[in-house]
């Protein structure tokens, strides 16, 4: 998280963090696991009204950042969801939320207000299941046929799907990629629910079975959708790893404070060079996954040129050093860091589950080497 | 420093690109890329020297030396934001890297934070002007990390000290002009009360230079013998045995390098680094680049090449702000020294089978074999991985102290090996 928060900011995230102590303290969380939704309605929405879901928004739309930097802003409610592990689907409404409010013309303008008031849940049809799950592969279809559009494929992982009434999806069309709003009921749209590894986010697998939609449903041009969904990944990938390293840190003092009060031959844990070195590599990973996540907010929410390096790197490198660090606050803990009861396990599942959303880190790793390939000629 | 009445960054880089544009020749591709490899000869590597010297000066002519240093000694008396642009326009150009580090950093920082105003006067400006290369006198033969055991000892002599004993893995010592030296004064308190911080001319009776070569032909760090070397008492830095209160400040300088508004260090890495671009060039010339492992390989690199380098401005906003304590420079020393390594160890893998054998036809996938021989160098010079990760979890994270056996008793009594252990 950024060194220092503008007051404005500070109180975002004050609020934030207070209202997600209350609601949802690790006892809660932990019962969600047999819940379908993985949050409730009313906890969504008081969670709109501190501004959750209107940072991205212009504010002609009814939404606004609070530093001028909405995004950035976004970041730091994100990384209060990390430290807490709690539930609500940031990612994905926040992103189709500033979809519509960029793209989406008037056609739209009564979804995004219902997602600005949490009255209305929006999830993000990205990803698609294997043989087509590499980053940024789309097979889905969608077909025009007099004034409608008609879809043909399978998205998956879809969070939220399950709750949401309205999907984003990325379509190809003859035209090239597209975007489309489709509303969940729409006829041909099954939506399957998913296993997953975390407590709280829940996915599913949504079939397009010639499930026709009104070209009304477009958002923005027909075929002219590649900048904006490579602008939707950046801002995913941009949240997603603010969400991380709040768990990061959240497992990172946790284990510290452990290794402070178990003894072990009568000597704190926290005496032991061995495990001082861990901690020190570990400590050293968080401060680079901090100021890796928020540069790259920053860069993204500025549209510089090295957004798209810097957030494949912030990915990456929380993909891979937030496991390890999660994993070694495990193995420091012993047998109780693996058990249901502790709380450590939460922020695993976070930092687990979100290594292997919108591309692995290997994925970014190869997307930036596109990148760097062609440095020369940006500069 | 006074606001206002100071050039703004922007004008400023754009009169250091023109300038830099105008005046200094852009670098070969690959230059000053791989660990520490061996020079061409020794008239070259005293050619270079002599060429960064030159460049200082039309730095120092021009405007732009010491551009966060005070007015008062011959700087711009810019801010850091200033120095950070003229870094980033200098990329691809040359410029005087051996003076850099350690003259300006941790040298001249050392001078600006404790030395009188005389020896400011005396030596900055000449700094400035690549008059005065400086060099660390810190490491010993018999200390390695425990770098307040030091045995070079300081005996005064009516308005003298007289030194005598070792240093060691100082660079370029035997084409430099001072050097900056922590030598013991008591040997009856414990180690980090009995040293004070000297500054001697390198080139003079009493100091023998020695060169140690390194296991890829490197011949850059010296080691010097001192026998009964005479320094007035105006060439001590800071108060008799308060040494470690001027060494402590030395070492963050020394971690804080890459961070430094003192020196010039292009945007695009120091020199003697393997940096992601270059692996793209090793991939291409080992004709792997379309290999899909390969670019994962390429990618980890440049990912670790913009996480430290945002890494190192998350800690330099820091420390700045007093918002993390100074120990936490340790941090970046660790990340750096681990990252330095993996990264040579990726354009080794690149290389292939040209990291076993090679000709200097074979491109940027030559010298990689021998780059890997010295992995470790980015993760002992400077001060050992070890040692900083000792420093984070003691001094940033609070955890118990190392048991140590100096602690709390006189220097002298302090075993030091096999040979007087008792």
């Amino acid at each position: 998280m950024l060194l220092e928060l503008d007051p404005d900011q500070e109180v975002l995230r004050e609020a934030t963090a207070r209202y997600l102590t209350d609601r949802v303290p690790t006892e809660k969380i932990r019962r969600l696991r047999n819940d379908v939704s993985g949050f409730e309605a009313d906890y969504w929405r008081a969670g709109a009204e501190l501004g959750w879901t209107s940072l991205l928004v212009a504010e002609e739309h009814g939404g606004g950042s609070i530093s001028g930097a909405g995004l950035v802003d976004l970041t730091v409610a994100a990384h209060e969801f990390g430290l807490r592990a709690a539930p609500g689907p940031l990612v994905p409404t926040n992103v189709v939320a500033a979809a519509l409010s960029a793209v989406g013309g008037a056609a739209h303008e009564a979804v995004l207000a219902g997602l600005l008031e949490g009255t209305a849940i929006a999830s993000w049809g990205y990803a698609e299941p294997a043989p087509n799950d590499r980053l940024g592969t789309v097979e889905l279809t969608c077909r025009v046929e007099g004034d409608e559009i008609v879809l043909d494929g399978v998205k998956r992982p879809v969070e939220s799907a399950g709750v949401a009434q309205f999907l984003l999806v990325t379509g190809r069309g003859e035209a090239g990629l597209t975007q489309v709003l489709v509303p969940t009921d729409t006829p041909g749209v099954t939506v399957e629910p998913l296993r997953t590894v975390d407590l709280t986010r829940r996915f599913s697998s949504v079939r397009f079975d010639g499930a026709r939609v009104p070209a009304s449903a477009l958002v923005g041009e027909l075929g002219g959708a590649a900048e904006q969904v490579e602008r939707q990944l950046q801002l995913a990938l941009v949240i997603l790893s603010a969400e991380s390293v709040g768990a990061m840190q959240a497992a990172f003092d946790m284990t510290v404070q452990w290794a402070f009060e178990r003894y072990s031959f009568g000597r704190p844990l926290a005496s032991y060079q061995e495990l001082k070195h861990r901690f020190a590599d570990m400590k050293s990973w968080l401060e680079a996954a901090h100021a890796i996540s928020d540069t790259a907010a920053s860069a993204v929410g500025a549209e510089s040129p090295d957004a798209p390096e810097l957030v494949s790197a912030a990915k990456a490198f929380i993909g891979e050093y937030g496991v390890e660090l999660l994993q070694d606050c495990v193995q420091i803990h012993g047998g109780i860091g693996v058990t249901f009861e502790h709380d450590l396990h939460l922020f695993l599942r976070r930092v687990v589950l979100d290594r292997a959303l919108y591309g692995t880190p290997a994925e970014h790793r190869q997307r930036i080497a596109g990148v760097v390939e062609h440095l020369k000629e940006r500069a | 420093m006074s606001t206002g009445d100071i050039e703004d960054v922007e004008t400023f880089r754009q009169r250091a690109r023109a300038w830099i544009r105008g005046n200094l020749a852009p670098l070969p591709a690959g230059s000053g890329i791989g660990v520490m490899r061996a020079g061409e000869s020794d008239e070259a590597e005293l050619a270079a020297v002599a060429r960064q010297r030159e460049i200082q000066r039309m730095f120092y002519d021009a405007g732009f030396a010491g551009i966060a240093f005070p007015r008062e000694y011959g700087g711009q008396g810019l801010t850091a934001d200033h120095q950070k642009a003229f870094s980033e326009e200098i990329s691809g150009y040359e410029y005087p890297a051996d003076i850099q580090a350690p003259t300006f950093s941790p040298c001249a920082a050392v001078l600006l934070d404790f030395g009188t105003e005389e020896q400011k006067r005396q030596h900055i400006p000449a700094i400035l002007k690549g008059e005065e290369l400086w060099m660390q006198f810190l490491s010993e033969p018999s200390a390695g990390s425990d770098v307040a055991a030091a045995l070079t000892s300081a005996v005064r002599d009516g308005d003298d000290w007289i030194l005598n004993g070792s240093k060691i893995w100082t660079t370029g010592a035997w084409w430099s002009d001072w050097g900056l030296v922590l030598a013991r004064t008591n040997w009856d308190v414990p180690k980090h009360r009995g040293l004070t911080v000297f500054i001697l001319p390198i080139h003079q009776p009493g100091i023998e230079v020695n060169r140690i070569e390194m296991l890829n032909g490197n011949k850059e760090f010296c080691q010097e013998y001192l026998t009964d070397v005479r320094v007035p008492d105006t060439d001590r830095i800071g108060e008799v045995d308060d040494g470690w209160t001027v060494g402590t400040r030395w070492m963050f300088h020394e971690r804080m390098l890459h961070n430094s508004p003192l020196v010039t260090i292009p945007a695009d890495g120091a020199r003697g680094t393997i940096r992601a671009t270059h692996l793209v060039e090793i991939a291409r010339d080992a004709g792997r680049l379309e290999d899909p492992l390969a670019r994962d390989l390429i990618g980890e690199g440049r990912m670790l090449d913009l996480v430290t380098h945002a890494l190192q401005g998350r800690l330099s906003r820091g420390l700045r702000s007093g918002r993390m304590p100074d120990q936490s420079a340790a941090i970046g020393r660790l990340f750096t020294g681990v990252t330095a390594a993996r990264t040579t160890t990726l354009s080794f893998n690149l290389a292939g089978g040209a990291s076993a054998a090679w000709t200097d036809d074979d491109g940027a996938t030559a010298e990689c074999g021998n780059d890997f021989l010295l992995r470790q160098v980015s993760c002992i010079g400077g001060g050992t991985t070890e040692m900083a990760r000792n420093v984070v979890s003691e001094r940033v994270l609070g955890m118990p102290r190392e048991p140590a056996k100096d602690r709390g008793i006189a220097f002298r009594d302090v075993p030091r090996g096999a040979s007087n252990r008792g």
